[in-house]
């Protein structure tokens, strides 16, 4: 297996911190049609990075190629050191336990319970039932649906079931979350509560994180605020910066035209850029 | 331009094939690694073979009953009804049984798979089942390739016993017909070669009908749309690859045992 080249990155961190996910002039298409061209980027560990752009612009055939799903017919995909890109379906499986996806519409399966939902990953694993039942718990409870646990998928709203596969994401305590639109389609209180419990994962937890928003407001809202454990709520960063270790990175027509942080990108001088923050 | 259409078509015929191949390799492969899922193998039984009892039941009966009907006006005109439990017994066991069960069981489930994997692969649970380190193939391909083989095979013992006595109660109720005689008949024309054509064949037809109900159901694109023409392609080519199959495995069979 190669081992990822570390790529420079325009972020203040520890230095000698190997990059979690690295993508290496990676391209894709599709019936003849280019998706992705010549994506270069880095995240590293501890760090969110937030994927905007123009719906139909790749953002979910990216994060796919993260978790190995779908392959790249050009450059090379490394996760914690790995190349995912030409790794066997067998070894993807084994990788995928350290790796959590959140589901653009839930994915969650609807012949299962919440509760075997969220607890498929520990099934699979034959852990014990006592700790099945721990971990199911102590997940839901992260998300505040412990009451649903008997339920099935079909009797929740969409907040409720985004908000299950996060839970079912989470519980395997992976060192990386993906995120495919937590928060599309739902009403803006609903929306709010998501991005809270990314901030949770995020401040409490310090997983690194891919997420993908159509949502400008959430994305900023991500970007400035932090989670209080006492208060169980977020609240604004103090200064202009926000938080630190969260950033952009920015899809038009398969190009990558920003990799930045949130001053960067306020900032930026690109008319692309100006315009879709308008 | 015309030629690229046919191009295009050929070569996306090629490509179905190819990945026929590659998912029917892949099911039977994952039969022989671990993790096994025993419980979905009795879960996908209990679906398709329970299930299917009451269709197979009656088809087979019926069919039974009809083919000693027309069996027995034919053969009057040569004095021959006497041969009729010859004639349903060996039609039931060679080849409607295997054929008739099949064409049931595939209109039954391999429309089944291929809507409820359909579906699965549009709501993208397949992708959430990959993404949390389950390989469909083994957790849904498999279990309801070998469910679909075992219960194939008892259920066309089944449809062949229910079909002989169909045809029993037609000969003796409605023909007046000699049971004994029917019974005897249909008993004694019976040869080995013939239970063994009849035993083979749905072991192929129950590999045909969960592999392509698998096959368009994984390959489900375009969502409820997709879902509905890939329940209705598996339901089709399943049923005419159990026509042509079972023609192959007749001449083969016909060439090995001379019967």
């Amino acid at each position: 297996m190669t081992t990822a080249p570390v790529v420079h990155h325009e972020m203040s961190r520890q230095e000698g911190d190997n990059p979690v996910v690295v993508f290496e002039h990676v391209s894709i298409g599709f019936e003849g049609k280019a998706i992705l061209k010549d994506i270069s980027f880095a995240v590293h560990p501890g760090e969110t990075r937030m994927l905007l752009g123009p719906a139909g612009g790749g953002k979910s055939v990216l994060l796919k190629l993260v978790d190995g799903l779908i392959r790249p017919d050009e450059g090379r995909i490394f996760v914690f050191g790995k190349e995912v890109s030409s790794m066997p379906e067998r070894e993807l499986l084994q990788l995928r336990a350290s790796i959590g996806m959140v589901f653009q519409e839930g994915a969650l399966f609807d012949s299962l319970t919440v509760g075997d939902n969220v607890a498929y990953r520990l099934i699979e694993s034959h852990v014990s039932q006592d700790e099945i039942d721990k971990r199911v718990l102590e997940a839901l409870r992260f998300v505040e649906l412990e009451q649903t646990v008997a339920k099935f998928p079909s009797q929740l709203s969409g907040g409720m079931r985004r908000r299950v596969a996060i839970a079912r994401a989470i519980i395997g305590k992976p060192d990386l979350l993906l995120y495919d639109s937590p928060t599309g389609g739902l009403d803006p209180i609903t929306s709010t509560n998501i991005i809270e419990l990314v901030m949770k994962q995020r401040d409490v937890y310090h997983t690194s994180s891919l997420l993908i928003t159509h949502r400008l407001q959430d994305a900023f809202t991500l970007a400035t605020n932090q989670f209080n454990q006492e208060t169980n709520h977020m609240e604004p960063i103090e200064g202009k910066g926000g938080d630190l270790n969260t950033s952009f990175l920015i899809l038009n027509n398969g190009n990558l035209v920003f990799d930045g942080s949130t001053h960067e990108l306020v900032t930026s001088d690109d008319p692309f850029i100006q315009d879709y923050l308008r | 331009m015309p030629i690229n259409a046919i191009d295009n078509a050929a070569k996306r015929g090629v490509l179905s094939i190819q990945e026929y191949a590659v998912l029917s390799a892949r099911a039977i492969g994952g039969l022989f690694r671990k993790p096994r899922y025993l419980g979905d193998i009795f879960t996908q039984a209990d679906i398709i073979g329970v299930g299917s009892l009451p269709i197979v039941v009656l088809t087979g009966f019926f069919t039974g009953g009809v083919l000693a009907l027309q069996s027995a006006s034919s053969l009057e005109q040569f004095g021959a009804t006497a041969i009729t439990g010859q004639l349903v017994s060996l039609s039931m066991i060679k080849e409607l049984g295997p054929v008739l069960t099949s064409l049931m069981v595939s209109g039954r489930n391999a429309s089944g798979m291929a809507s409820e994997l359909g579906s699965m692969m549009v709501t993208e649970q397949i992708d959430a089942m990959r993404a949390l380190g389950t390989d469909p193939m083994k957790k849904l391909v498999g279990p309801r390739v070998i469910a679909t083989i075992i219960m194939l095979f008892f259920l066309t013992i089944l449809s062949d016993t229910v079909g002989t006595m169909g045809g029993a109660f037609v000969a003796v109720f409605m023909l007046g017909q000699d049971g004994s005689q029917y019974f005897h008949t249909a008993y004694q024309t019976l040869q080995y070669p013939d239970i063994f054509q009849g035993l083979v064949k749905p072991l192929f037809f129950g590999f045909i009908i969960s592999t392509i109900g698998c096959f368009y159901g994984m390959t489900t694109r375009g969502g409820t749309q997709g879902v509905g023409r890939s329940t209705t392609q598996a339901v089709v080519v399943s049923s005419v690859l159990i026509i042509a199959v079972d023609f192959v495995i007749s001449r083969f069979m016909i060439g090995l045992f001379g019967r």
